[in-house]
This record gives structure tokens, C-alpha cells and sequence, in this order.
């Protein structure tokens, strides 16, 4: 057993922090808000070729996927700076349309992988919105059987996020897949945007507590650093617990995924048989506890920067409004629960 | 990265499932905080080593197995999903053992482990005193030089087990002059029946004397009975309450059982529509794997050469209020048989209210954590 990042993917993390550090995602998210995807639609491409996105993708169609530990130790990168538009959607529109296959997955596949395109969906059993569809190049949806592009993004909703938007596609679309394949691929996506989901509220909480961290040992109130109380040191031991406990879980899951994808007939878009597989309750596991850990730190990060930390001036305020969203879609806590206990 | 064992490790596996299958006993012997229990729980001892089940992580020659830290865990893991009996022997086998194997001699290596692995002496840890707690250094129990040893005197306290274990170990102040508290302490082992020793048992919330006050006058300790050099006992101290509070007190496999548990009972006495318990019980699962994941992570990291650290802490707060939790809900499940003492899941819940307190409150390692791991400047406790 050897139940650690090897250098090479710790490498790849460091490579993504670094990049993301000089990309200002502050900046990108601001303008992405405002509804300029332009500065997001560029650092996507720049994660594009770092490999980011060819994670999800078999090598059939110009990826190097399924690297579920890889695709981890990315969104976990991407969760910590904050990135926008439809990082999870993405990945799973990777897994559904491999497991599609035929022409919708010739035409969509090769250009996810590159990062040309963006690609937001819903899936049945989750929530209605498609995020960011209005940035996306496609949406996808899937009823039953049936894989549908959506013929328009719909009428957005605002998040509780500045920095998603939120669409019900619209009905309709001419069906681009059908048949059994279509149901497992869908399930196999669901846990893949539930599994990419989890690693990006991973890495929103690690920065959220690393800032808060930093915060509270510079601010000082009676003469000493706020960060030298001990209701406050405790409070930052449990955001860290809460962390720690959920990162193996993700890495759990991810190792589960990676065996399944090399069982033949089995997991990730191979759609095979009926039923829920053991990767899917893993990820829910992963999830649910990702989640939470990251919305905590956000209460954390809330209360020990006091006043300061309830105003949108602060770049914190990105990350402290991203998390309770992480925490909710692709799976609630409580249905994440349920799947766990289901098996 | 990977989860797979080695075929070392699973045959490791099969072979105690196999063995604990057929020695298990089929009822639960009576609570080891009881005089009758801790009989019992002794035989079971023997019956254990008889096997070479009671130390697997021991040299061969000790009459362990030689397992390393996965094989430990896979053991422990079948053990508690076996429904085996408590371990009467643990404070011996995974506190002062470890400590006899890096900083003991020889001959106390050959003198104490033999009669520890088979049952035969049961040590009590005595640490705490009644004004030295979380603050260990400011024991005052004290070891006086005299010919060919020691005379210890002084008041130990909260000693588990102790009130029908044979001998203890612990620390004791030896350079009352010491520039440090820390300083001039000496790691030394005695025996609960020796003259000047009196043994107070106490009960605990339930009764049970699960410890006992130790009360030392004069008692003689010979030189062969010191741990590691006089003088040195905090650091050899520390070392071993670094294992204790790391991986070996509370294995993940215990906790896996314990959450199996709970979730037949979920599955027998739960009411689906309680969405609000089964999500309770669905954290017991999802924590259960946490640890072992947790543990994996420690395990694999100490295979590749790193110290195993301050993150210790984390995992002493997180077993210990997870065994709580697991508990209460279990205790929910049951409805007003909860109330009923001496059951399983009632005595569970006693003895795991004690976590959040021993080895180590968990303020002081929440403490450790802000300082160590986050790096948050000291202040008053």
C-alpha cells in the first residue's frame, strides 16, 4: 500500500498553484461577474494546456483520461484559486459523452480535452441548473436514455455566488444519443461532477483557512495577535480536522474510480450493467465530507475576520460565497448520505 | 497511489480470521473494568499469545510477529470485526513495549515483554497526578537516589486499570534542582504489589473501577528497572505518548466494527422516515472510513521514512469524538432501552465519554494543532 501522491502528481499540483498564483483569479472572477468570460475563457485554455481537462477524456478522443487522482490533485488547484465557470460540469461532460460515444462524442470530446470547449449539462437525480451556460459552448442534458444538446442556455438565475449563473436549459433539443449506454453514462457523470465538486470545495476551505490563518496572526486586538487566543486557535483546529479527515476520502474515491475504469466492463462510461457501483458511494462520501469541511471553513473564515469579512471588498468574499454552493450541488449532504448508506 | 495490501499483509488477514473464528468466545465475557472481567480478560490474553495474536507488530523473538504498521492494522481490523474481547493488556503492549523496544535494554526487553504478551503481567500506566494533569511536567511524585536504585514516593491518579493490574510505569521527578519542569524526570517501572505502594481503585461514572489512585512511600525501585538514562524520561515519555496519541490506541478497524454495528442496528430498529438519525448514522460510516483512510495516509508516510508528528492530534481529537458520536446515536437508536446499564452499546458510550480527556485533553491537542501545524503564536492556555 502506498496511499500517497506520487511526485509527479504532487508536481502537477504545484505546477497548477503556480499558475494560478500569476493568473490574479480575483481579476478573472470579478470581469467573469460582470459577464466578460473572456479573462476566464483564457485561463481555461491556459488549464487546458497544463492537461487539466484532457483528465476526463479517454485517449481515444485526444485525452489522456480517466486520471481520477489526477483529476483530484487538478480540482483541488482550481478549488483553492477560485476558478470560474463550469470546472465540474466539464469533467463530467468528459465521462457522458465517452460513454456515449458515436459522433456527439467525435465532435465534443476532442475539444473539451484542448479547452476549446466549455461544456455545462444536468443530469436527472440532481439539480435543474446548468451552471455558466451562458459561458459554455454546449449544454447537455439527459432524460432517462436520452442525451439531448439544449437548443439555447434559458433564462439565467443569479447565484448566491457572483460568480456562477445559473440556467434551466431550454426544453427540447434534438436527441444526440439514446439507449441503456446513455443511463450509465449519466450515472457514471454524475459521480464524476459529484467527485470534481468535492475536490474543489477541498481546495476553496484549504484557502479560505489559509487566509484566515494569515489574518489572525497580523491582526491584533489587546495588544496581542488575535491569533494567540485560544477560542480562536481552536475553532482554526477543527476547520483544519475537518480538512484533513475529508482530503483522504477524496483520494479514497479517486482510487476506487481509477479501479473501476481498469475493470473492464465496468465504471466510468464502459456502460455496463444496472446498479450503483462502490466508487459511486465513495464519491458521496468524499463529498459530503468535502462539503462540509469547506463550508465550515467559511464560517470560520467569516467569524475570525470579523466585520471585514462580511463586506465584498475583501477577495475573500469569492471564496466565502462559492462554498455553501460546493457544499449543495451535485449531491446535498443529506443525499450524499443516503447513497452512502445505500451501499 | 493505491490501497492494495501486500500478499504478506493478507495472509496475515486470513490467517487471524481464521484463527479468530474458531477462539472467539461466542458470548462477551464480562466488563474488564470488573474484578471477574479482568480475569477473564487475562485468560483471553493467554489464550491470544498461545496463537501469537496478543503482540503482531512484536520481533518474533518477543513473541510477536514481526507485522509492520499495515499488517498491524489489517490484524486489528479483523480482530474487532471478529467481535473479539477488549484488550486488558493494552496499556503494556502498545505503550511501554514500544518505549522497552527504542530505549530499553536487553534484559528488560527479555524480562518484560515474555510475561506482557502472554497476560501473565498487566501493567497501569501512571502518569497523572492530582496536580499534574494537561500540565504533565509539573509532577511532583519523586525518585530519591539510594543503593542500587530508587525510593519513589508521592500520589499518582486516574491510573487505568490499575486496580487489578500487576505493575506500572511513569515518570518521576529525580533533580528536584532542574533549571526546567521537564528536566530531571526518570522513565522507571514498579509493581502495584510492592511494599509502600497502596492502591486506591475509583469508579468511575458507571461504578466500574476502570482506575485508581496510587499512593508511593518509600518504594524501592532497583536501577534495573529504569527506562533509558535518569534524567531523560520526558523526552522517552513523549515519545511514547507520541505512539499512543498516533496510531496504535485506537485502531481504525475498532471503529469500522463499531460503525458495522451501528448500521445493523440501524437496519433492524431504524425508522426510515428518521432522516435526521440516518444521517447520523450514515457519519458513523463515512467517519469509520475517514479514519481508516486517515490512518492509511500516517501509515504509508511512516513506511516512506517520515516522523510521524503534530498531526497525531488530529487524529486524538477525531477518534475520540467520533467514538462519542457513534454511541449517542447508537443510544438514539436503541429508544428507551438506551437507559439500560451494562449493555454493549451502554458500557461503548461510558468508557468512550473518556476519550475526549485521556491521553492528551483535547483542548492541549487542539493547542498542538494552532501552534504546530498552523503556526499560531502561544498564549495563555
Amino acid at each position: 500500500m502506498r496511499f500517497l501522491l506520487t511526485d509527479e502528481q504532487r508536481e502537477f499540483g504545484r505546477s497548477l498553484d503556480a499558475l494560478l498564483t500569476a493568473a490574479d483569479t480575483p481579476a478573472v472572477l470579478r470581469a467573469w461577474a460582470a459577464g466578460d468570460h473572456g479573462p476566464g475563457r483564457a485561463l481555461w485554455g491556459r488549464l487546458a494546456d497544463a492537461g487539466v481537462f484532457a483528465l476526463a477524456v479517454p485517449e481515444a478522443y485526444g485525452g489522456v483520461g480517466p486520471l481520477p487522482v489526477e483529476a483530484a490533485v487538478a480540482c483541488v488547484e482550481l478549488g483553492r484559486h477560485a476558478v470560474p465557470g463550469p470546472v465540474a460540469e466539464t469533467l463530467a461532460a468528459g465521462v457522458l459523452l465517452a460513454g456515449a460515444g458515436g459522433p456527439v462524442a467525435e465532435e465534443w470530446l476532442p475539444g473539451i480535452a484542448s479547452g476549446a470547449a466549455v461544456v455545462s449539462l444536468t443530469l436527472e437525480g440532481y439539480g435543474p441548473y446548468a451552471p455558466d451556460a451562458d459561458a459554455a459552448d454546449a449544454v447537455f442534458t439527459v432524460t432517462g436514455d436520452e442525451l439531448r444538446l439544449a437548443p439555447g442556455p434559458g433564462e439565467p438565475s443569479a447565484s448566491a455566488d457572483p460568480a456562477r449563473r445559473l440556467f434551466r436549459p431550454e426544453p427540447g433539443g434534438a436527441p444526440v444519443a439514446k439507449g441503456p449506454a446513455i443511463r450509465a453514462a449519466a450515472r457514471a457523470a454524475g459521480d464524476t461532477a459529484a467527485f470534481a465538486t468535492a475536490a474543489l470545495a477541498l481546495g476553496c476551505g484549504e484557502e479560505l483557512l489559509r487566509a484566515t490563518v494569515a489574518y489572525v496572526k497580523q491582526r491584533t486586538q489587546f495588544g496581542v495577535p488575535v491569533g494567540s487566543f485560544q477560542a480562536v486557535k481552536h475553532r482554526l483546529a477543527d476547520t483544519l480536522l475537518g480538512l484533513e479527515f475529508a482530503r483522504p476520502l477524496l483520494y479514497g474515491a479517486a482510487v476506487e474510480l481509477a479501479s473501476e475504469v481498469s475493470r473492464p466492463g465496468a465504471g466510468a462510461g464502459a456502460g455496463s450493467a444496472e446498479g450503483s457501483s462502490g466508487a459511486g458511494a465513495a464519491v458521496a462520501a468524499a463529498k459530503v465530507a468535502a462539503g462540509e469541511a469547506g463550508y465550515a471553513a467559511a464560517r470560520t473564515a467569516l467569524q475570525l475576520h470579523g466585520a471585514i469579512g462580511y463586506t465584498e471588498e475583501l477577495d475573500l468574499a469569492w471564496w466565502l460565497r462559492r462554498a455553501r454552493p460546493l457544499r449543495d450541488v451535485w449531491g446535498t449532504p443529506s443525499a450524499c448520505r443516503a447513497r452512502v448508506l445505500a451501499g | 497511489m493505491d490501497l492494495e495490501q501486500t500478499a504478506r499483509t493478507e495472509a496475515l488477514r486470513t490467517e487471524a480470521r481464521a484463527w479468530l473464528r474458531e477462539h472467539v468466545p461466542a458470548r462477551p465475557l464480562p466488563s474488564l473494568e470488573t474484578g471477574e472481567g479482568f480475569a477473564a480478560h487475562r485468560e483471553w490474553e493467554a489464550l491470544l499469545h498461545s496463537g501469537r495474536w496478543s503482540a503482531v507488530s512484536w520481533p518474533e523473538e518477543y513473541g510477536g510477529r514481526g507485522a509492520d504498521l499495515f499488517g498491524w492494522l489489517a490484524f486489528e481490523e479483523e480482530y474487532w470485526a471478529a467481535g473479539a474481547p477488549g484488550r486488558v493488556s493494552q496499556n503494556g503492549v502498545s505503550l511501554l513495549a514500544p518505549t522497552l523496544l527504542a530505549h530499553g535494554t536487553a534484559a528488560q526487553r527479555a524480562r518484560v515483554l515474555g510475561p506482557m504478551a502472554s497476560g501473565e503481567v498487566i501493567w497501569a500506566q501512571a502518569w497523572s497526578e492530582p496536580e499534574a494533569g494537561s500540565d504533565l511536567a509539573a509532577l511532583r511524585s519523586r525518585a530519591v537516589r539510594t543503593e542500587g536504585g530508587w525510593l519513589l514516593s508521592g500520589q499518582k491518579t486516574w491510573s487505568s486499570r490499575a486496580a487489578f493490574a500487576d505493575r506500572a510505569f511513569g515518570i518521576f521527578r529525580t533533580d528536584p534542582g532542574a533549571a526546567k519542569p521537564h528536566q530531571g524526570l526518570t522513565y522507571l517501572m514498579f509493581g502495584l504489589r510492592d511494599p509502600g505502594v497502596t492502591v486506591r481503585p475509583i469508579g468511575r461514572l458507571d461504578g466500574k473501577p476502570a482506575f485508581a489512585e496510587i499512593f508511593l512511600d518509600e518504594v524501592f525501585v532497583p536501577d534495573e528497572d529504569v527506562i533509558g538514562e535518569p534524567g531523560q524520561g520526558w523526552r522517552i515519555a513523549m515519545s511514547a505518548t507520541g505512539d499512543e496519541r498516533g496510531l496504535t490506541l485506537r485502531s481504525p478497524g475498532r471503529f469500522l466494527a463499531a460503525a458495522g454495528r451501528l448500521r445493523e442496528l440501524w437496519r433492524r430498529a431504524g425508522d426510515p422516515a428518521d432522516t435526521a438519525l440516518r444521517d447520523r448514522v450514515a457519519e458513523a460510516v463515512i467517519g469509520a472510513r475517514a479514519y481508516q483512510l486517515f490512518t492509511a495516509a500516517s501509515a504509508s508516510r511512516f513506511a516512506a521514512g517520515a516522523a510521524l508528528g503534530p498531526e497525531s492530534s488530529l487524529n486524538k481529537v477525531f477518534w475520540s469524538r467520533y467514538d462519542i458520536e457513534l454511541h449517542e446515536t447508537a443510544l438514539d437508536l436503541l429508544g428507551p432501552d438506551a437507559e439500560v446499564a451494562d449493555t454493549a452499546w451502554a458500557e461503548g458510550y461510558v468508557f468512550a465519554l473518556a476519550g475526549p480527556i485521556y491521553a492528551g485533553t483535547n483542548e492541549i491537542q487542539r493547542d498542538i494543532i494552532a501552534e504546530r501545524l498552523l503556526g499560531l503564536p502561544k498564549g495563555r492556555r
